[in-house]
């Protein structure tokens, strides 16, 4: 294990992992993965089935240790930290289906997601600061809920419940966001609306998404990274990618 | 009570109780048609303390999920410790006459005061007792329980067992609560005679504040931040953890503070009814508060605090005029409510007078 930070940092990168093996019973589901994401990037990572993408976001938020590798945020050793450590210390993670509470209001859903002291006593007695409250309202307005903010998240429709959850990672306010395929079971007008919430929170946040949509991918991806049996098999822009032999016979050979 | 139409429709019906019941009683003469009895004063008085329990156990089922079936047991050691309090104040009028040892204990020849007696002859004390007891109970027994994540049946599960062994405890003379008799025979309370129709106004009033100001606090609870937690808890337990909340510590303070409010429940009941005995353990007592709350409207408080009055009410005709039918009839309650009004009689109001 590497315990020191290493110098691509000074080139802006935020997210390093190295050489990470994980194995299940004998399987390798990372074999060796190495990847850098640069601070204020949009990347996608795509893959076939296997290939080893949701078990790269576990090691990145602590679910999964690594059996070799290392990884680091900033100058921080992932491999140290406890899952809610890593939430707290600014890497945010959108699963795949989405959780909010669909009997509080929208509003309400993001109000408790807000950073700062949760013991009982002190919600008990909290008030919302003029600061959160703003921050409340930008969130709203950046997943495009600023008009349904009264509205109980149970009867959302499916997207709208896919950005609220978005919307609550933001309200941590993390530097890191993995989003786990964010666009499934979305109508055309949800998956375009999601593109561009994406593509809004690039620059200020790293985002990094897990995507099996071919199409969604193209719209926003600047960098592909592609997966396969645990390691990366290709990396750049979409059309270089497509291009490459190698993912064609994974995708096409599968 | 802005935005809660019918919590202030509440407050305004006790204030309006809390003042015009007394004087029906005390200022209409007996032979008017507007004159309420004494019976009828404590008969509501019981009623009103019945709601209260109501409203500890639909802050913990309707908010956050928790379906305890032991409340009875909080609401009789408040009683308990009301009732130890009243018993030391008997002194040299029991039967036996003996000046600090209460009948049983003479009956029983013992020669000396219990050490878990002491104290209970100063009022302030007792109460203290009152608040105490049932908060300990409660948080040992919810520290356990919910530190390992004991959830739904199991729970109350659990919490039925509990209050179902405390009544065979209390059932036993020699743990020193006067055993299947309890405590009874009651002469006064702080120095005011408990068969005064004076005594039991006063009491009824305090009944009705106590009732306000314990839907003040459960309402003030249920519109905090922490209350918006509470139900997100219920919802989706596992998320509102992954949020960063401490979800074992938000039910514990609400189950023991919904333990509290059980006991004062207890302690106000016990000197307007005039016994408490082990019977009031009973498992059947704690699904009769639930199924109050069910009929009234689960997470609504007021629907809670309104189903208490109705049933017992109910409980209070039928078993007068055809007592073997009353408990088919609550079965019968239980289920029609289930099927027909799912969100109890406040569903039949329009839905932004209730929680969600």
């Amino acid at each position: 294990m590497i315990d020191t930070p290493p110098d691509e940092l000074l080139r802006g990168t935020i997210l390093d992992l190295k050489d990470l093996t994980v194995s299940f019973d004998g399987f390798k589901a990372l074999n060796g993965l190495s990847l850098q994401v640069d601070k204020g990037e949009l990347r996608c990572i795509i893959g076939p089935n296997g290939a080893g993408k949701t078990t790269m976001m576990d090691v990145v938020t602590g679910k999964t240790r690594p059996d070799h590798g290392s990884a680091f945020f900033g100058v921080i050793n992932l491999l140290d930290l406890s899952e809610p450590e890593i939430a707290q210390a600014g890497i945010g993670r959108k699963f795949q289906k989405p959780t909010v509470f669909e009997r509080l209001t929208v509003f309400e859903n993001l109000e408790l997601s807000l950073w700062g002291d949760k013991r009982f006593l002190t919600s008990l007695f909290a008030r919302l600061t003029k600061a959160q409250r703003d921050h409340i309202r930008d969130v709203l307005e950046v997943i495009g809920l600023a008009a349904d903010h009264g509205t109980i998240a149970g009867s959302l429709s499916h997207g709208q419940k896919q950005w609220l959850e978005i919307g609550m990672l933001l309200m941590q306010e993390p530097d890191v966001l993995l989003v786990d395929e964010p666009v499934a079971g979305m109508t055309p007008q949800e998956t375009e609306r999601t593109a561009q919430l994406l593509l809004s929170l690039m620059a200020e946040h790293t985002v990094i998404v897990v995507e099996h949509d071919m199409d969604f991918v193209r719209s926003i991806a600047r960098r592909v990274t592609v997966l396969h049996e645990g390691r990366v098999l290709a990396e750049g822009d979409m059309d270089q990618v497509q291009a490459d032999p190698r993912v064609v016979e994974v995708y096409l050979g599968e | 009570m802005r935005r809660d139409p019918a919590g202030a429709t509440l407050m305004a019906t006790l204030a309006v109780a809390a003042v015009l019941v007394p004087i029906l009683n005390q200022l209409v003469p007996a032979s008017s048609p507007l004159h309420v009895s004494t019976y009828v004063l404590t008969l509501v008085g019981k009623y009103l303390c019945y709601a209260m329990l109501a409203l500890a156990v639909d802050l913990i089922w309707g908010y956050c999920g928790i379906l305890s079936l032991g409340h009875a047991a909080f609401f009789s050691l408040g009683g308990y410790a009301m009732g130890m309090y009243l018993m030391r104040q008997i002194g040299r009028r029991g039967v036996y006459g003996d000046p600090i040892l209460p009948d049983f204990m003479v009956f029983l020849n013992w020669h000396r005061l219990p050490w878990f007696w002491h104290g209970f002859n100063y009022f302030p004390f007792a109460m203290a007792m009152v608040v105490f007891v049932p908060a300990l109970l409660a948080f040992v027994f919810g520290w356990l329980a919910f530190r390992s994540r004991v959830t739904g049946v199991y729970l109350s599960i659990m919490t039925q067992a509990l209050s179902y062994a405390l009544m065979l405890a209390f059932f036993r003379n020699d743990m020193g609560f006067g055993g299947n008799n309890g405590f009874t025979d009651f002469k006064d309370l702080l120095g005011f005679d408990l068969h005064e129709d004076s005594t039991r106004v006063v009491l009824f009033v305090a009944t009705a504040i106590a009732l306000a100001a314990a839907y003040a606090a459960c309402r003030g609870i249920a519109a905090s931040r922490a209350g918006r937690v509470i139900r997100a808890i219920r919802d989706s337990e596992s998320r509102t953890r992954f949020l960063g909340y401490r979800v074992e510590s938000y039910k514990l303070w609400l189950f023991v503070f919904s333990a509290v409010l059980a006991g004062v429940a207890g302690a106000l009941y016990v000197p307007q009814v005039g016994i408490i005995n082990p019977s009031e353990f009973a498992p059947i007592n704690s699904i009769e508060i639930v199924i109050w709350v069910a009929v009234g409207g689960r997470g609504t408080l007021v629907g809670a605090a309104a189903g208490a009055v109705l049933v017992n009410y109910a409980k209070t005709f039928f078993t007068g005029a055809l007592p073997e039918v009353w408990l088919y009839a609550l079965g019968a309650i239980f289920i029609l409510v289930t099927l027909f009004l799912p969100r109890g009689l406040m569903g039949l109001l329009p839905r932004s007078s209730e929680a969600r």
